[in-house]
């Protein structure tokens, strides 16, 4: 399964059906749903955290959490 | 007869509602805490028309009523208490245009509350800039509430702002979406359990207590046909309703909002592509490190020399005009410089907060905690530690309170451990006047000054110190917790002047009178107990030394100087540091060092100053204090007391050492108990005794 964790930079994908229960809230209330686009922006030089764009909001979020995050990926346009 | 009402101002962090409630009440605001906690409390009365003023209060910035900080819940709380003094007539929810999305879901919640909410979207002099259209009339139909768009950097739209909290009262209560359609059957036992409370307000008594778990509110008494939930149910529940108002938040702006995309983006990638690239972002990341280094320590030291010299000229003139007695002692020489002593920081602490708060205000912090949280994750920390570490070069108090808007409760508390071995300020005179006196001010091939090089050292060495130990407490506490390290990137903007001016005014406001009551307190027992004594050794001072030492050869002013310091042998803290003296002589100390020690655990900076009392130089004077330190003897080996062996001891001991009351009871307040201050006192200060011994036993 695709995660955001598996993203390379500048790739885009939709959010999944969300199961797990250790995704913050928070996050969820920033945008990160199923169906919203999910872009990866840069990751941070020791490999994580990764910044992304969720559903227009721009943020940050470590790997283990991006981990968690089922997407999948849009084909380059 | 005028009317007041309360308006409470909530929104999103980074939307600029700062910015909007400095330009709705301008100066006359009142900055305070709410009880018991230490979250700011900003509040200002307003008059809005002839017969109606406003009570402002602008509360903490939060995503949604679903709180995970002590911040957040300052939100919650006062949304749902109608008992409470500040319960708000009306709100005013401030977002921004560009996350316009984001802002809504807030919104909507509050709106459930059945308050009168009004719907404030700020920059909107972006707009034109994003390329941003927003349809206004069809967003008020759909949310049921006026809209106002304002613009808190043109100051424009605030005449109507007003109009629209004057005329609250017209606005619809209804709700603009259904939350309870989630879980029917849940949501109406829950109305047919508790038919007298407002449905969304039971919901978020409940969710609270599973997201916020200190709140032991027992406002729902328990009923027997309803079932209550368990918390992952809660939690799945809490998410469907978070994806439920989405979708009309999408649908609503679909309807209403439309934007080019391609406008959007360009400046934030530019600014991006250098400020977190993996090189240049570190590079630019220190120059800013230095620069702040450099404002603490080199530009601070005009105002702290002023300020100091004011104060002893203070002193000297309350001792001359004032009537001589036991009152004009205490006033110049406790009160005036125990203020002096507080107010000597302020220079420093005022340019740290000018940076601080120039980064945030620019977004420039978050890409700092992006690119730091990997590596301060190896030593047991997050990307949000940067700032209460860097805090902690000037002062340990504002950082520990800096550590609050770390999520994770263990990264947090790791920060606040370690941030005491930061080098603080107050320790710079300490290290200033032992480095002069057993460091050579010579220079290494002629270009390293050595003393220069201590100095520099010393930091390195507080640094690495609470690197290490941050990496140590995290293998040492057993604290399960999970990542919930979420970083909004905000889009960089221009600092507008006033918001940092006042955020400079106020935290160093707080500073000064928080702190500054310790510090007093102190300065002015210490000087009690450096007055008297408890044998009449102290009274008869005068006597004993005239009849003791022959004094013919004497100068006036040398038999006062004999007396002063046989009086401070013989007063409470002289017998205290003789008390002592056992414990300090193997670290190459006598008495007096004891004495400054234990002054010292006060705030470090006492030190220069007690040493100026027990050798009565009259004035902190470093040259004068200097060569009586100079000529100090040890009473033990001989010799001259400040050796190069006990001058490292010193320096050893007073980077390690927890000697700063105020800290700690600041870290009592932000943890909640005395453990971990405790731990902090016998933990830094035990390794600090060990460490001073080590090295003075191998250097002498």
């Amino acid at each position: 399964m695709m995660t955001v964790a598996n993203l390379k930079k500048g790739q885009k994908a939709i959010i999944g059906e969300m199961t797990s229960q250790d995704i913050p809230l928070k996050l969820l209330e920033m945008g990160c749903l199923p169906g919203n686009h999910v872009e990866l922006i840069q990751i941070a030089p020791f490999r994580d955290p990764l910044y992304l764009n969720i559903n227009d909001t721009y943020l940050s979020i470590r790997k283990e959490t991006a981990k968690l995050i089922n997407v999948e990926l849009i084909e380059d346009e | 007869m005028s009317k007041q009402i309360n308006v409470a101002l909530v929104g999103n962090p980074n939307t600029g509602k700062t910015s909007v409630f400095n330009n709705l009440t301008g100066l006359n605001q009142k900055v305070g805490n709410y009880p018991g906690i230490t979250v700011e409390k900003k509040e200002a009365i307003v008059k809005l028309s002839r017969n109606l003023k406003a009570h402002i209060l602008d509360l903490p910035g939060t995503y949604s009523l679903n709180a995970t900080s002590m911040d957040e819940n300052v939100v919650v709380e006062l949304l749902l208490n109608k008992n409470d003094k500040d319960y708000p007539d009306v709100v005013v929810v401030v977002s921004d245009i560009e996350n316009l999305k984001r802002n809504l879901l807030l919104f909507t919640q509050i709106k459930d509350l059945g308050l009168p909410t009004i719907l404030a979207i700020n920059m909107a002099d972006r707009m034109d800039r994003k390329g941003i259209e927003l349809d206004i009339e069809l967003l008020e139909k759909r949310l049921n509430t006026k809209v106002n768009l304002i613009s808190a950097k043109k100051n424009k739209g605030f005449e109507s702002l007003k109009q629209s909290i004057i005329d609250y009262n017209k606005i619809s209560l209804n709700p603009c979406l259904d939350a309870s359609a989630i879980d029917k059957d849940y949501f109406d036992s829950l109305k047919k359990a508790y038919p007298n409370q407002d449905l969304y307000k039971l919901w978020l008594v409940i969710t609270q207590d599973v997201n916020f778990g200190k709140t032991n509110r027992k406002r729902i008494p328990s009923e027997s046909d309803f079932k209550p939930k368990s918390d992952s149910e809660i939690k799945r529940l809490q998410q469907k309703e978070t994806i439920k108002r989405y979708q009309f938040i999408n649908n609503t702006l679909k309807e209403t909002l439309t934007k080019d995309l391609a406008l959007a983006k360009g400046l934030r990638a530019t600014i991006d592509r250098l400020l977190i690239h993996k090189v240049w972002g570190y590079v630019i990341f220190l120059a800013i490190l230095f620069l702040i280094f450099q404002a603490i320590y080199d530009w601070s030291t005009y105002p702290m020399d002023f300020i100091d010299e004011s104060f002893l000229f203070l002193s000297e003139f309350v001792k001359q005009s004032l009537p001589a007695g036991m009152l004009t002692n205490l006033i110049s020489e406790g009160i005036i410089p125990g203020i002096g002593g507080i107010v000597i920081f302020v220079p420093q602490i005022a340019f740290l907060f000018l940076f601080i708060s120039i980064l945030e205000e620019t977004g420039y912090m978050s890409r700092v905690v992006f690119l730091m949280d990997r590596i301060m994750r190896k030593f047991g920390m997050s990307g949000k530690s940067v700032v209460p570490l860097v805090s902690g070069t000037a002062c340990a108090i504002p950082a520990v309170m800096a550590a609050r808007n770390i999520e994770s409760w263990k990264e947090r508390l790791v920060t606040i451990l370690v941030v005491p071995f930061t080098t603080c300020s107050a320790r710079l005179p300490v290290y200033l006047i032992i480095i002069s006196l057993v460091i050579p001010d010579e220079r290494w091939l002629g270009i390293f000054n050595y003393q220069a090089v201590t100095l520099m050292l010393l930091y390195l060495l507080g640094f690495v110190t609470a690197v290490a130990s941050g990496w140590l407490a995290s293998k040492m506490l057993k604290i399960d917790f999970k990542s919930y390290f979420v970083v909004e990137m905000p889009n960089y903007k221009l600092p507008i002047f006033k918001n940092v001016a006042l955020t400079v005014v106020e935290k160093t406001k707080s500073f000064v009178f928080g702190a500054g009551k310790i510090i007093l307190a102190i300065s002015i027992i210490l000087w009690v107990l450096a007055s008297y004594g408890p044998t009449d050794k102290f009274e008869n001072a005068e006597e004993i030394v005239s009849s003791t030492i022959d004094h013919s050869e004497m100068t006036a002013e040398e038999l006062e100087t004999e007396i002063s310091s046989y009086k401070l042998k013989n007063s409470y803290i002289g017998y205290a540091g003789r008390a002592i003296e056992p414990a300090v002589t193997p670290l190459g100390y006598d008495w007096k060092i004891g004495i400054a020690i234990i002054s010292s655990f006060a705030a470090r900076e006492v030190f220069v100053g007690t040493l100026a009392t027990i050798y009565s130089v009259g004035s902190e004077d470093e040259q004068t204090i200097k060569s009586r330190m100079a000529a100090e003897t040890n009473p033990v080996l001989g010799g001259p007391l400040f050796t190069f062996a006990s001058g490292i001891s010193l320096l050893l001991f007073y980077a390690f050492a927890m000697q700063c009351m105020s800290t700690l009871a600041i870290v009592k307040r932000e943890t909640g108990t005395w453990k971990w201050p405790m731990i902090q006192l016998f933990g830094m200060s035990g390794f600090a005794y060990v460490v001073a011994l080590i090295a003075f036993q191998i250097l002498k």
